[in-house]
């Protein structure tokens, strides 16, 4: 900086102009690199999308595909025994021809058995005994069939598949290698099963939807699953809820900055980052156990109390509860903290209480980012299994949920179990159960997002 | 006008709001309910716990020096499950934390606001899948892949490494999306002194944002260590059915005990599958999984509360 | 008042405090709305207000004046018990309303409120409709007659009625920036308060909606006795009966310099320091 009697600038730009090459070859240098890192971060980032489309790509392979179907009898012999003409679909005979089919072909006690749950023909028996049914009504526990009316033709149409035709899927192939190897995979099955015919199947179907579980997996469905699924987060967010809105509110709108509310908000937090199953655990430990009278339902006189134990609805609901509290208050502070302060000051300086501000100016602008926050809890809820598998989700059940003190299994615990089956069949049902359980979260997420973007259009 | 509408006394005395009183009550339970599930939480695990540590048939030195668990001899060491969980943690951390942390940077540093309109809801999809579908993933994409890639002979059907993969893939998010609120809380002026100087874009972040948002890194990080170890379904499903017992010397260390592609059982896969079957209170098999459920609690709570630490740092700095 | 200053001879600024200068003793401002008596007003360790007394006069306005932080809108927060919404604000001495202190245990501040109503520097109408917005304070407060009517009179009164009569369920937020501004005071008056608090209530407007609520706020004090914070000398000599200038000390604690009738204040200003900051040659 000493002066050399020339103007700085010129001494520079002669400096720069001896060095301009090198330097921007060097310059080149660099930036090459900047290019290469940044398409390296570009990758790492496509690692992730691939896996996000593989996993996709997966469960809808393995959803449809190519079966080889095994039959006790087919239904074209079937058919044909009748005297039908071929071509005639099992569904297209009527009643009467199918109980005859039932007849020849099931034993006289399971005929019996199914006339007792539901009767074929209002004005006829066929397998039981008029007396004896009539008996059984009078008596203190009356079957099913006493107070139910007649059997519909389809339902009839789903006894004589189950238990005459007896369909078992001996082959499954993919989505893929069935478009792409057909005739590689005719080759095959023919020579493994000569007796199988080849088809193709979508495991996700509407029956598959409502139909309910079953040890064979061409016949089994995910209702009962569903059915409970929704039972569980319906008491999870009857739950959690209130209380979790309750919670935020006291934090953001009473609590005063002293220890005890410090000690609160810590602890939420913790409790967010807290493994499900510990929770799990707890609820195992809490309602199951120790509350078994009241989560058992046998504090009620209802159901049976020998085998009345807490591993119910409730039990699993409250343990959910528990789980996404602290997500749902997390998620309430943070709508909460965006109304901004001139709507509180406003309505306290017009001389209401605390609670009148909060009820009619808090609440009311915070909520679609309350519900946002929630619907997230309630989709992170539904699709949670761990803690259900130590609650003690039921693994096998066909019965659907009743109420809150049923035993239940929900759509995570049926794909964990099929998924844990060695068989192919059950892995094609679980990605079936899969596809159903992501569009279903799918849609509460889309839900989200555009109660979401109408709130912070309402904002702006 | 007003005046003829006052009412005649005008007091300003305190006027009895029960209702408000009774609220404020309503609303502190239902704060301090969350202090009642730590509660429960400790005092469950810890009660069964201590019955566990107490009876006959094991003690606190097995469970923490003991290479073996095998319940039916009771055998109850918990270092198979802790290593089968660290080895399916660890294979996490190597898959998520470079990709999680190169997406943080590409979209914190790089991307157009369009680029990350569509990455970002991509990321919270990859959030919110079910554990019990990356369960499923693992077992028929990810272990079929990696016997076609090593060998059938090499890895087993059950292995820690697929399980630890998919693991990763399913905490890329949380990584990426802590590790970028970390260096969106690096301030402007920062990068703007760094391009001043005539550093390029990559340097600048690399050498410039990446270090001074590195405690947030660090928090985003720890959290996901302690949602790895937390993790059940993947492994429950793709990990493996049995504890992977294991003696120094006898057992090769690098072809058994730390080899990802052998079967292994971690804390919490052996938890599920214990308590998935008909578990009778009061065995010392119920009691036992709590004492793996305490460990595991104390584990990721440490976790939590030191990634918490580092958050508090870097806040403390810029915020 | 005298001996107030006396304790305080030892801060030295506060010497000066023994002198006449106004307050209480001005013979033109008739009886007491409002009253403070020594009052303090601290953040934490920090005070805020310093020996505040004051007396506001009932039905007339009073413009509080004052270099910016200087506590004016403290001192105008205290005065409905607002400042209790901060957390570690604390508060030394009295402030007289309806000959009761405003602190003692035995006043309900929520009832205080209702009856020293406050508008506020950025208009805050709630998101609500406009009828919502006028009606909501009198009906949480209890008010058992025509809503209608009072709505409309009240709109009327803040000089919005013509203007918003045909759309009464739009969103308060459909209105203009002055327009939000007449209709939180009409909000404010719905709940029949006999003191309305203002805090530089047109800071935020242009000209044309500023000049309507200086002509609304002389309408207003027919009927109320109004205390209005400002920083624009023109707003208060114009728009004010009283003005009290507030300056700080040197730790920011803000104390009353000068109180009395506007014309007087501006014109004869007793206190060098008043003089200096009303002809600007402040700071």
């Amino acid at each position: 900086m000493t002066s050399t009697g020339r103007p700085p600038t010129e001494e520079m730009s002669s400096e720069q102009s001896n060095d301009l090459l090198s330097a921007s070859s060097q310059m080149g240098r660099r930036r090459r690199r900047g290019t290469i890192v940044k398409f390296g971060l570009l990758a790492a980032l496509m690692v992730a999308i691939a896996a996000l489309v593989t996993l996709i790509i997966t469960v809808l392979n393995s959803s449809f595909g190519l079966v080889a179907v095994d039959t006790n009898q087919r239904p074209s012999d079937l058919v044909a025994s009748l005297g039908y003409p071929a071509g005639t679909e099992l569904g297209d005979l009527g009643k009467d021809d199918l109980v005859t089919l039932l007849e020849g072909n099931i034993s006289t006690n399971l005929g019996r058995r199914f006339e007792r749950e539901q009767r074929f023909f209002d004005n006829r028996l066929v397998f039981e005994d008029p007396y004896v049914l009539n008996d059984l009504c009078m008596s203190g526990e009356p079957p099913p069939a006493c107070s139910l009316s007649a059997r519909s033709q389809s339902d009839v149409v789903a006894l004589v598949v189950e238990r005459v035709v007896e369909p078992t899927v001996v082959g499954t192939w993919s989505f893929l290698s069935s478009t792409f190897n057909r005739d590689e995979i005719e080759a095959v099955a023919a020579e493994k099963y000569p007796e199988a015919v080849l088809e193709y199947r979508s495991w996700l179907s509407w029956n598959f939807v409502t139909s309910p579980q079953s040890p064979e997996p061409a016949l089994a469905g995910i209702r009962t699953a569903l059915l409970g699924s929704l039972w569980v987060v319906l008491v999870t967010l009857l739950f959690s809820f209130p209380i979790g809105v309750g919670a935020a509110i006291y934090l953001e709108e009473y609590a005063r900055e002293n220890r005890l509310n410090a000690i609160l908000q810590t602890n939420i937090n913790n409790l967010a980052g807290v493994p499900s199953i510990v929770y799990g655990m707890l609820g195992l430990a809490i309602f199951v156990r120790t509350l078994e009278v009241i989560t058992s339902g046998s504090f009620l006189g209802s159901g049976n109390e020998a085998t009345a134990n807490g591993r119910t609805i409730i039990s699993a609901g409250l343990t959910l509860g528990l789980l996404i509290l602290p997500i749902i208050i997390i998620n309430a502070q943070e709508a909460i903290r965006a109304v901004p302060g001139s709507l509180r000051q406003a309505g306290m300086a017009l001389g209401s209480t605390k609670w009148q501000t909060v009820r009619s100016h808090v609440l009311p602008n915070a909520l679609s980012g309350i519900l946002t926050g929630t619907i997230l809890a309630v989709a992170r809820a539904l699709g949670e299994t761990a803690p259900l598998v130590v609650v003690g989700a039921s693994t096998f059940i066909t019965t659907d949920p009743t109420g809150p003190f049923s035993k239940f299994t929900v759509l995570p615990i049926q794909i964990y179990q099929w998924t844990s089956r060695p068989q192919d069949e059950f892995r094609n049902i679980a990605a079936a159960a899969i596809v159903v359980l992501l569009v279903l979260l799918l849609t509460l997420n889309a839900a989200a997002v555009l109660l979401r973007n109408r709130y912070s259009r309402r904002a702006a | 006008m007003t005046s003829e509408a006052r009412p005649a006394v005008l007091t300003l005395r305190k006027r009895k709001r029960p209702g408000e009183a009774v609220i404020k009550a309503l609303l502190f339970v239902a704060a301090a309910l969350s202090i009642l599930t730590t509660v429960g939480i400790v005092f469950e695990l810890g009660n069964e716990a201590l019955l566990f540590f107490r009876s006959q048939e094991a003690s606190l030195a097995e469970f923490l020096s003991s290479t073996h668990w095998q319940p039916a001899i009771l055998d109850f060491g918990i270092w198979p499950l802790v290593l089968a969980t660290m080895t399916t943690s660890v294979t996490a951390m190597i898959v998520a934390l470079p990709v999680g942390l190169a997406t943080a940077i590409y979209l914190s540093e790089y991307a157009t606001p369009r680029i990350r309109g569509i990455i970002k809801p991509i990321l919270e999809i990859l959030a919110g899948i079910p554990t019990v579908v990356y369960g499923y993933f693992a077992l028929t994409f990810m272990t079929p892949l990696l016997r076609s890639f090593l060998g059938v002979g090499v890895v087993e059907i059950f292995n820690t490494a697929s399980a630890g993969i998919v693991v990763g893939i399913l905490i890329i998010p949380l990584v990426s999306s802590m590790s970028e609120d970390a260096l969106h809380a690096v301030p402007m002026s920062l990068r703007e002194a760094s391009y001043g100087l005539g550093a390029t874009k990559l340097e600048t972040s690399l050498r410039v944002v990446l270090p001074a948002a590195l405690s947030g890194i660090t928090a985003a990080f720890v959290v996901s260590i302690s949602r790895a170890i937390g993790e059940t379904m993947v492994v429950a499903i793709a990990a493996g059915a049995g504890p992977k017992n294991f003696t120094f010397g006898e057992d090769s260390l690098f072809g058994y005990i730390l080899n990802p592609f052998v079967a292994g059982e971690t804390m919490t896969g052996h938890i599920v599958r214990i308590s998935g079957g008909d578990l009778s209170y009061n065995s010392i098999d119920y009691n036992s999984i709590f004492a793996i459920g305490l460990a595991l609690f104390v584990i990721t709570l440490s976790l939590n509360i030191l990634s918490r630490r580092f958050v508090a740092r870097f806040r403390e700095v810029y915020e | 008042m005298t001996t107030v200053g006396a304790t305080d001879l030892s801060e030295g600024m506060s010497l000066d405090l023994n002198l006449p200068v106004g307050t209480k003793a001005e013979a033109d401002s008739g009886p007491a709305a409002m009253e403070t008596l020594y009052l303090n007003v601290f953040y934490g360790g920090f005070r805020a207000i310093k020996d505040a007394d004051l007396s506001f006069a009932d039905k007339q306005i009073t413009a509080l004046i004052g270099p910016s932080g200087c506590g004016k809108s403290t001192l105008l927060r205290t005065l409905n018990r607002m400042n209790d919404l901060v957390p570690g604000a604390r508060v030394e001495g009295e402030v007289r309303f309806q000959g009761q202190n405003i602190f003692d245990s035995a006043v309900d501040p929520v009832e205080l409120r209702r009856r020293v109503g406050m508008v506020f520097q950025k208009p805050n109408p709630f998101p609500k409709s406009i009828y919502q917005n006028v009606a909501w304070g009198a009906r949480i407060n209890g008010f058992k007659e025509n809503l209608d009517d009072l709505v409309e009179h009240s709109l009327v009164q803040a000089a919005l009625w013509d203007e918003v009569k045909d759309k009464l369920d739009e969103s308060g937020y459909s209105l203009s920036g002055g327009q939000q501004q007449r209709l939180c005071i009409a909000r404010a008056i719905a709940v029949k308060p006999e003191i309305i608090l203002m805090d530089e209530p047109t800071s935020a407007l242009d000209p044309v909606a500023t000049l309507r609520i200086e002509e609304l706020i002389q309408d207003l004090k027919v009927n109320y006795t109004i205390i209005i914070v400002t920083h624009n000398m023109q707003q208060a000599a114009r728009a004010s009966d009283h003005t009290v200038f507030i300056n700080m000390d040197s730790n920011r604690a803000g104390y009353v310099v000068e109180s009395g009738a506007t014309g007087t204040l501006f014109t004869k200003p007793v206190r060098q320091e008043t003089e200096d900051y009303i002809t600007g040659r402040f700071g």
